[in-house]
């Protein structure tokens, strides 16, 4: 046998090794040149402009003049309880709710044959088939829509010969295209929440005597139900803040055109308060859906 | 796999042991229905099973990753079947404690499966199929992912709750010693194929095949010249290592005993005793292990090169059948 023995010079002492000898003695150091440029955006440009937007809310607008008046008031505030503002969120929150229920249903019965009965070949091909919109431009989707939804549309050319007629532009058009445009991010964390569940489970279910019903309820959907959770916290925010669909395939106003109008007419303060709306919404959301378990399934 | 013709008398804890893809599990999974026969039957008590669906049979099964359902509590996994039975709430609250107080883990009803040991998690999927007190009970290598003291523990207490419950238990086991300690009876699979069926006994003392004799135990086969040179016959025998006994070169051989001389080409030293691998002068090896009742470590190990004359009674050569299966089954 023969010995084995390092007869590799050793390393020359250069600059570049001497700094990171340095650095690797002090953890602290690291840890604060890996984390500078992310946390100083997060906090200079992400939540500053948050604050920012949280103050301008506090200033109210000449109606003469349309001039900013910084002088702090409760006013703007009161303006959204007194306004149409109340109905408009309500309606927004139910739009949002609506998109996240279908989108559920939908994303069940697909995310369960992906991950559960499709050939791993298959399996690729629908999961790029899911992201692959996503990379679509949002307006193009939108505004295919549009073409589709329309007075001489396709679907309503497909439908004559049935004797039917699409939605046309309206309410039911802004939830069918919201729940096109946001069910992939319903599909792919529930498709992998049920590619988490491990067969045996399954088979232990049936082998103490539960039918594929029940097993369904028992196991798989409570099972599953955090995935959904956390699949909705997109569905939700993603259709509470949205104007650009409503706007396309609709006349209705919710919160996201009303803080555009504002906005557009050059009234800051009262859109800045409006946008606190779907923020706080949002909030409330995030901390129902992690007592649901959705943030252990992302 | 290929015919496998098995019958399980009622109360029996019977073993089926052999390699990875011998057929075991598959054999197994069958008979709880998770797979069904592509030809063949399954009879459970004369009532023809083989094309039920798993819940329509009255067997149960505990999975070797154990399957608890971690969304519920350790009472509502144990309970599982019996919900489903709707039984009453009272008697399945009765029950559930009864199984739990069996398998030693009264009191757990409200802990969640995350919050428990591995051996724990084990009693608790013994529970949970034991409690629907089920005609037979099925075991898929239940034991395997614990550490080794933890597993001996388990191997004593599951043959206890056996014969405790009088159920018949069918284990699958890659692990020869697991099947022959439990085991009232067991047989051996091998590339989809039973090799042999019988006491544990007579399976590590009469091995039919060659493969049983290797995987059940240490092989040490005799063949070609060594097998007529030392036996003094064609064929393919086996000697177990522990009746082979070290002697000096020049110890006398008594009527009954059969002799080999050799040289130690290795000593393995595993605490109770050691296992010596004896280069024949016939041309063939065997392992002989000796208990170390008053050798030391160095002793042993000092031994390594020495001449030396091994002995065996007569009765303890067998004949093996050559090739790896038998042709009845």
């Amino acid at each position: 046998m023969t010995s084995i023995t390092n007869d590799l010079p050793p390393p020359p002492r250069g600059l570049l090794r001497r700094l990171a000898g340095w650095l690797h003695r002090r953890p602290s150091v690291r840890l604060g040149g890996l984390l500078a440029g992310p946390v100083g955006w997060l906090v200079i440009v992400y939540l500053g402009s948050l604050a920012i937007m949280l103050l301008n809310a506090f200033w109210t607008r000449d109606a003469f003049s349309g001039q900013t008046i910084y002088v702090p008031t409760l006013k703007n505030f009161e303006d959204l309880i007194n306004g149409p503002y109340p109905g408009i969120t309500l309606r927004t929150v139910a739009l949002a709710a609506a998109v996240t229920v279908t989108c559920g249903l939908l994303a069940l019965p697909i995310g369960y044959f992906m991950a559960r009965i499709a050939s791993p070949r298959l399996r690729n091909a629908l999961v790029v088939a899911v992201i692959v919109p996503l990379w679509a431009s949002y307006l193009i989707k939108v505004y295919s829509w549009r073409l589709i939804l329309a007075e001489e549309g396709i679907l309503n050319w497909a439908l004559a010969p049935l004797g039917l007629k699409g939605p046309g532009f309206g309410d039911v058009a802004v939830w069918l295209v919201f729940t096109y445009i946001w069910l992939p991010y319903m599909i792919l964390p529930v498709y992998a929440g049920f590619e988490r569940i491990p067969e045996s489970l399954l088979e232990a279910s049936s082998d103490l005597g539960g039918r594929s019903w029940t097993t369904f309820r028992r196991i798989l959907l409570p099972l599953v139900f955090p995935a959904m959770v956390a699949g909705s916290i997109f569905t939700f925010s993603l259709t509470l803040g949205d104007y650009i669909a409503p706007a396309t395939v609709s006349t209705t106003i919710f919160i996201g055109n009303s803080i555009f109008a504002n906005f557009g007419a050059g009234n800051f303060p009262l859109a800045a308060a409006l946008s606190l709306v779907p923020l706080v919404i949002v909030l409330i959301y995030l901390l129902i859906a992690r007592r649901l378990g959705a943030f252990n399934a992302l | 796999m290929a015919g496998i013709d098995l019958e399980v008398m009622d109360g029996e804890f019977f073993s089926m042991l052999g390699p990875s893809g011998s057929g075991k599990t598959t054999t197994l999974r069958m008979i709880a229905g998770f797979e069904l026969p592509t030809a063949g039957r399954i009879l459970l008590h004369g009532e023809d099973v083989s094309h039920r669906p798993p819940f329509e049979r009255d067997v149960n099964t505990v999975f070797q990753d154990y399957a608890l359902f971690p969304h519920m509590t350790v009472g509502q996994n144990v309970g599982y079947g019996l919900m489903i039975r709707k039984v009453p709430r009272q008697e399945l609250d009765l029950r559930v404690g009864e199984a739990l107080d069996m398998v030693r883990l009264s009191g757990y009803e409200q802990r969640k499966p995350s919050q428990l040991s591995g051996g724990q998690r084990q009693r608790v999927a013994l529970a949970r199929a034991l409690v629907n007190r089920p005609r037979v009970l099925l075991l898929d290598e239940p034991l395997g992912a614990l550490d080794l003291k933890l597993r001996e523990e388990m191997q004593i207490e599951l043959k206890a709750i056996q014969q405790e419950v009088g159920i018949t238990f069918i284990y699958v086991t890659h692990d020869q010693e697991e099947a022959l300690t439990m085991s009232d009876r067991l047989a051996v699979f091998n590339q989809g194929r039973l090799e042999q069926i019988g006491a544990p006994a007579d399976v590590y003392e009469r091995p039919i095949t060659r493969f049983v004799a290797g995987f059940v135990g240490i092989s040490n086969l005799l063949t070609g010249d060594a097998a007529r040179s030392i036996i003094g016959q064609e064929g393919t025998f086996t000697v177990r290592p522990e009746k082979i006994h070290l002697a000096a070169p020049d110890a006398p051989v008594g009527e009954d005993e059969i002799t080999a001389s050799g040289r130690i080409r290795e000593v393995v030293y595993v605490g109770p005793d050691t296992r010596y691998i004896v280069l024949l002068d016939a041309g063939s090896e065997l392992v002989v292990t000796q208990q170390n009742l008053a050798t030391s470590s160095t002793d042993v190990l000092a031994a390594r090169g020495n001449a030396v004359r091994l002995v065996w009674k007569r009765q303890h050569v067998l004949p093996i059948k050559d090739g790896s299966r038998t042709e009845e089954s």
